[in-house]
């Protein structure tokens, strides 16, 4: 099947030129980090993580959102999502992969990256997060292919597909409720250390992970023969409508907790985003984007009318995404870390060799993806 | 021989391969018979811990005096990095109220008000960052020292995440241009992997004290086993009121401080 990625018109190949020179230049910065050291990038030994491992992060979400569509069709026979399990499963294994790459840029020490499987660690829940990741990786891929080559050869697909799809569903929910516990497991890092992180961040993987898909799927529309079906669509921005409700609503509880009680160390992480702490203020716009970019969602999305049409949807998906995106590939992991252990702020912008390697990373992602939904759309033409 | 084929090349170059391994080993273990144990001066303990006596300390050189941190730093070969993004440090001052953040007040006693305090890896009980490593290049020693292997570290930085205390550093550059004079008896870090006070570990296993310890004039740090009644470390805790940074977290900081 995979030649089918090598049969694309002129649009097809300058998008895919385009994705490998985003992927060299960012190749060419991380030589420079690998040269230099993380001194090029923005993190310090107060904020000593950034970037990087805020993308991983919010990754993780867009890869388990993919069971959004997969449990619907597979567990409660939602006909309608047929069609495009086979678009969630590849969207989980692209952002897999760039999850792991973002590992990898991370570390400080990339070439001793098999000390985790050489000296595993139960006790890290970094090592569990590793495994996790692989396993699902592995998971989507196998079945994500056998379900497409099925469908091509117009059978059904093999009988030990469907447990390996069942599996996949806790599995899902297993990759993100790890990520969590990275964060939510800490001593003294009050922002983090709450019972609610694992939740929060399923909820809101389950907003911005369907947006991403309709978005995409709406691409494939006005650029294939493959018409996803206004249902599948529907129902998907229904997903998105309960998920980006419960995620605010999640935000707003860790609010209240801090604000009503009151407790310092509850307080400073939401105070420095929001409104800036002992004069530091370098997120304050972004997080307030976050704030209009989501209410504006949640309006548009609210509203039936606006939901139900298509060029709306699209404007509530993008705010969805770009919203969650703020709030959780940028300001929850840089605020975990303000303020330090002192009780000084040390603040945290990227810098641009940092932002150009992630930009390389999310463009092998998106190089991955087109690759494999390539494949997909090409085989749906075939067999219409 | 004549001719010698494929087949038997390998059998004979495998067997090659053996007998140098045996050799190798052979020889090990003659060595080990050789080299078998003169009496180790080492000093051994059950929970090793520190006592700082504060108003010792701003004694020595009213709050001048540098004499523990530039020993520690030297022999350890830490590197003098003025950027304090990143800063690599082992044992520093921060004043009162940064190290004691909970104890803050508006009203605090004239002679603790800003006054700057040591501080260093407190070598929990229960160390989150080796909870965290997932290589396990950080750990807890059976004497209670929390060890690093830096040449297992990733730099994944999950323990700088973890310390409560910030304790830890990371070598965000190549560390060796930067240090003033090398140390050749300790080893140097290379770029990427984090680092922290080892308790002078290298120290104890020689029979000697921390070399902090061994640096104050003024003899305001005190070293010793907590296990042990008759210890120094003890006798101190048992007349003096001594406070800990953030024991609120469970983790069991075995630094002390005498106000």
């Amino acid at each position: 099947m995979l030649e089918k990625a090598l049969m694309g018109g002129k649009r097809y190949w300058s998008w895919l030129i385009l994705l490998l020179a985003m992927m060299s230049v960012g190749f060419r910065f991380y030589l420079l980090q690998l040269n230099q050291g993380l001194t090029i990038t923005g993190m310090s030994r107060d904020v000593s993580w950034g970037l990087y491992i805020a993308q991983f992060t919010f990754l993780v979400g867009v890869a388990a959102s993919a069971v959004m569509v997969v449990l619907p069709y597979y567990l409660h026979n939602v006909k309608a999502f047929g069609q495009i399990t086979i678009f969630g499963e590849f969207l989980a294994v692209s952002s897999v992969i760039m999850c792991l790459l973002f590992v990898i840029v991370d570390l400080g020490k990339p070439m001793r990256l098999l000390n985790m499987l050489l000296y595993p660690t139960p006790n890290s829940i970094l090592f569990w997060d590793v495994i996790v990741l692989s396993g699902y990786l592995l998971l989507n891929i196998v079945i994500g292919w056998n379900v497409l080559e099925a469908e091509r050869k117009a059978v059904s697909p093999p009988d030990w597909v469907k447990p390996l799809v069942y599996v996949s569903i806790p599995w899902a929910v297993s990759i993100h409720t790890v990520t969590a516990f990275i964060y939510s497991g800490l001593p003294g890092r009050d922002y983090w250390l709450t019972a609610l992180m694992a939740a929060r961040f399923l909820a809101s993987a389950f907003a911005c992970g369907p947006a991403l898909l309709i978005l995409l799927l709406l691409i494939i529309k006005t650029l294939s023969k493959f018409d996803p079906g206004r249902e599948a669509i529907q129902k998907l921005a229904q997903i998105v409508t309960y998920a980006m409700v419960i995620s605010l609503f999640f935000v707003g509880l860790e609010f209240f907790t801090a604000f009503y009680s009151q407790v310092p160390g509850h307080m400073h992480s939401l105070a420095y985003l929001f409104a800036g702490l002992d004069g530091h203020g370098k997120l304050i716009p972004f997080m307030w984007a976050f704030a209009f970019l989501a209410i504006g969602a949640l309006i548009l999305l609210l509203n039936p009318r606006t939901r139900q049409q298509e060029s709306t949807l699209k404007v509530a998906c993008g705010a969805v995404f770009a919203s969650l995106w703020l709030e959780k590939g940028l300001g929850l992991v840089v605020a975990g870390f303000i303020p330090n252990a002192f009780g000084e702020v040390a603040e945290y912008l990227p810098t641009a060799p940092e932002i150009l390697i992630a930009l390389g990373i999310w463009a092998t992602g998106a190089l991955i993806l087109t690759v494999l939904y390539k494949v997909a759309v090409s085989v749906k033409e075939e067999v219409a | 021989m004549s001719k010698m084929d494929r087949r038997s090349f390998l059998r004979f170059g495998g067997l090659c391969v053996l007998g140098l391994g045996v050799l190798s080993g052979a020889e090990v273990l003659a060595e080990k018979q050789l080299k078998a144990a003169p009496a180790s001066p080492a000093l051994v303990g059950k929970k090793w811990a520190m006592v700082i006596d504060m108003k010792k300390c701003w004694e020595a050189g009213k709050g001048e005096c540098r004499d523990c941190i530039l020993a520690c730093h030297r022999a350890h070969n830490v590197p003098d990095i003025a950027n304090p993004k990143e800063e690599v440090k082992w044992i520093w001052t921060e004043p009162y109220e940064e190290v004691f953040l909970d104890q803050k007040q508006e009203y605090t006693a004239e002679g603790i008000q800003g006054k700057p305090f040591l501080v260093l890896c407190n070598h929990c009980d229960n160390p989150p960052c080796a909870r965290v490593c997932p290589t396990k290049a950080t750990f807890k020693r059976e004497d209670g020292i929390v060890m690093m292997d830096y040449h297992r570290c990733i730099g994944c930085r999950f323990c700088m995440a973890a310390c409560p205390f910030g304790a830890r550093s990371f070598n965000f550059r190549d560390p060796r241009p930067l240090l003033p004079k090398l140390n050749p008896d300790f080893p140097t870090r290379e770029m990427g992997v984090v680092e922290k006070c080892n308790f002078c570990a290298e120290r104890l296993e020689a029979g000697a004290l921390p070399l902090c310890v061994e640096a104050c004039r003024q003899g305001a740090l005190v070293f010793g086993d907590l296990e042990d009644g008759n210890s120094e470390v003890r006798t101190i805790l048992r007349s003096r009121f001594t406070m800990r940074r953030r024991p609120e977290l469970g983790t069991g900081p075995n630094v002390y401080y005498a106000i």
